[in-house]
């Protein structure tokens, strides 16, 4: 494993306070507590593990992918970007990474300026939220393998915060069921660093079915009703 | 140590440390030009924001091109309260979801509804004014300054004539403190005199405006407190 360098920057960059507007996305905790499949802190342990191998995967391999394309400098941001999206069938996904995106470029702009952050939005517009992660790890000297922890931990982290705002679970529960995912979590950032400089279209493509359709559901079914997430 | 920073011992802070002392904020947001103005207006839930949102659009539509972002848990009622009530197009309204944290989404991590103004500026580039309303909290919730160039602290006589007494940042540091519903006062048993005099003495001299909207439906004293806010460049 490797040594975690400018260690600051991955605290903040993984920490729930980061202003980037991540705590108004529940990563489908919402529709899956309203359809009754997440009631328990069980559930809840069965969730977050489905969630960190599917989307956390995806999202860490292109976090750290980013990292590396922005150390390296030689990069098509839009075909990254694109491989992103082909990887994320629903659009409310889509759409919701995007949101994220943008709220990162945001406080990174402040917290971590960097020419290839500008290129970055420049090319692509709202750039998905794992890319602006991966350039601003760069930016802050640090390396594929920690955005790729960093995109694995939030990949989880949030649904689970909301799941104890949602569902009143007891948030001690809550947090040693997160925790249990540590080995979990390692493997993946191993892997995704491990694979970090291939070409984007190689880039590994988990799916998840569930959570794509509860995605879409929150985004149907709550036009009409409350929603207290964004997605 | 007194407000104006002086110092027994011969020098001065720029700001005072004395949490008794309701100093205003010295840090002004910075003035960007062509932004809209922002005016955040928070308060507990049931306090009356929504309606005094209504009240601004209608008392100040006419002339001010004004847009709302609404924090509040949102359904197509309270989209068909601004539609019915015939003051705002819906296009000109953005909801935001807080993710169960009202607070945090005006306080502590207001991604959410930097976006929501952005949204409304790309959609309405000549945007004057972007009031946004709050989800009901406590309070302790106010906006960041991040968020909110003004805001108001909307609080109503039916919540109970001490709730001014308790303070919080919401009371005491607002730009201006609405004490609502006054026209309950004599039915909840709130003793208006006395609920106007703390928020004077908590506020020192920030102003305290009391309001019925069943007796004034148009809340002409605050639209007139927002249109002198709209008056001043921002940062001055």
């Amino acid at each position: 494993m490797p040594t975690i360098r400018n260690g600051l920057a991955v605290l903040a960059l993984a920490d729930a306070r980061l202003p980037n507007g991540g705590h108004v996305h529940s990563g489908g905790v919402e529709q899956a507590a309203a359809s009754g499949l997440v009631t328990t802190v069980e559930d809840l342990r069965e969730f977050l593990y489905g969630r960190l191998r599917s989307a956390g995967f995806t999202s860490a391999v292109f976090a750290a992918a980013a990292t590396h394309a922005a150390a390296n400098g030689e990069v098509d941001w839009l075909v990254l970007d694109a491989e992103l999206d082909a990887r994320t069938p629903s659009p409310a996904q889509r759409e919701a990474s995007r949101a994220q995106g943008r709220g990162l470029v945001r406080a990174g702009r402040a917290a971590w300026p960097s020419p290839a952050l500008d290129t970055l939005v420049a090319v692509t517009g709202r750039p998905h939220h794992p890319l602006v992660l991966g350039v601003l790890a760069a930016a802050a000297g640090t390396e594929p393998w920690a955005a790729a922890l960093v995109a694995g931990y939030q990949s989880v982290s949030g649904p689970s915060s909301a799941a104890v705002r949602l569902l009143g679970l007891d948030p001690f529960a809550a947090n040693a069921v997160l925790v249990d995912l540590s080995g979990e979590l390692d493997r993946l950032a191993d892997t995704a660093a491990a694979l970090a400089h291939l070409p984007p279209g190689d880039l590994p493509a988990p799916g998840s079915p569930a959570l794509d359709l509860l995605a879409e559901a929150h985004h149907h079914h709550h036009r009409e009703e409350v929603r207290l997430f964004a997605s | 140590m007194p407000p104006d920073g002086h110092h027994p011992h011969g020098h001065r802070h720029p700001v005072s440390f004395d949490p008794t002392v309701t100093d205003h904020d010295r840090h002004e947001p910075t003035p960007l030009p062509g932004r809209p103005f922002r005016l955040g207006i928070g308060g507990p839930v049931g306090s009356g924001k929504t309606a005094l949102t209504a009240a601004l659009c209608r008392a100040l539509g006419p002339d001010v091109n004004l847009a709302v972002v609404t924090n509040d848990i949102y359904t197509t009622e309270d989209a068909d309260f601004l539609r019915a009530a015939g003051v705002l197009d819906p296009d000109r309204v953005e909801a935001v979801q807080t993710g169960a944290c009202p607070h945090t989404a005006i306080r502590d991590d207001i991604t959410a509804n930097l976006d929501a103004a952005e949204r409304l500026q790309e959609r309405h580039p000549d945007l004057e004014l972007i009031i946004i309303e709050s989800g009901g909290d406590n309070l302790t919730a106010v906006f960041s300054r991040g968020l909110a160039d003004r805001q108001i602290f909307v609080v109503d006589v039916a919540g109970g004539d001490k709730v001014p007494r308790k303070g919080g940042p919401g009371v005491t540091t607002a730009d201006l403190l609405v004490i609502n519903k006054v026209d309950l006062a004599e039915h909840v048993g709130a003793d208006m005199t006395v609920m106007v005099a703390d928020a004077h003495r908590m506020r020192g001299d920030r102003p305290v405006t009391t309001q019925s909207l069943t007796r004034t439906p148009d809340a002409p004293d605050v639209a007139g407190w927002v249109r002198q806010q709209l008056a001043v460049p921002l940062g001055v």
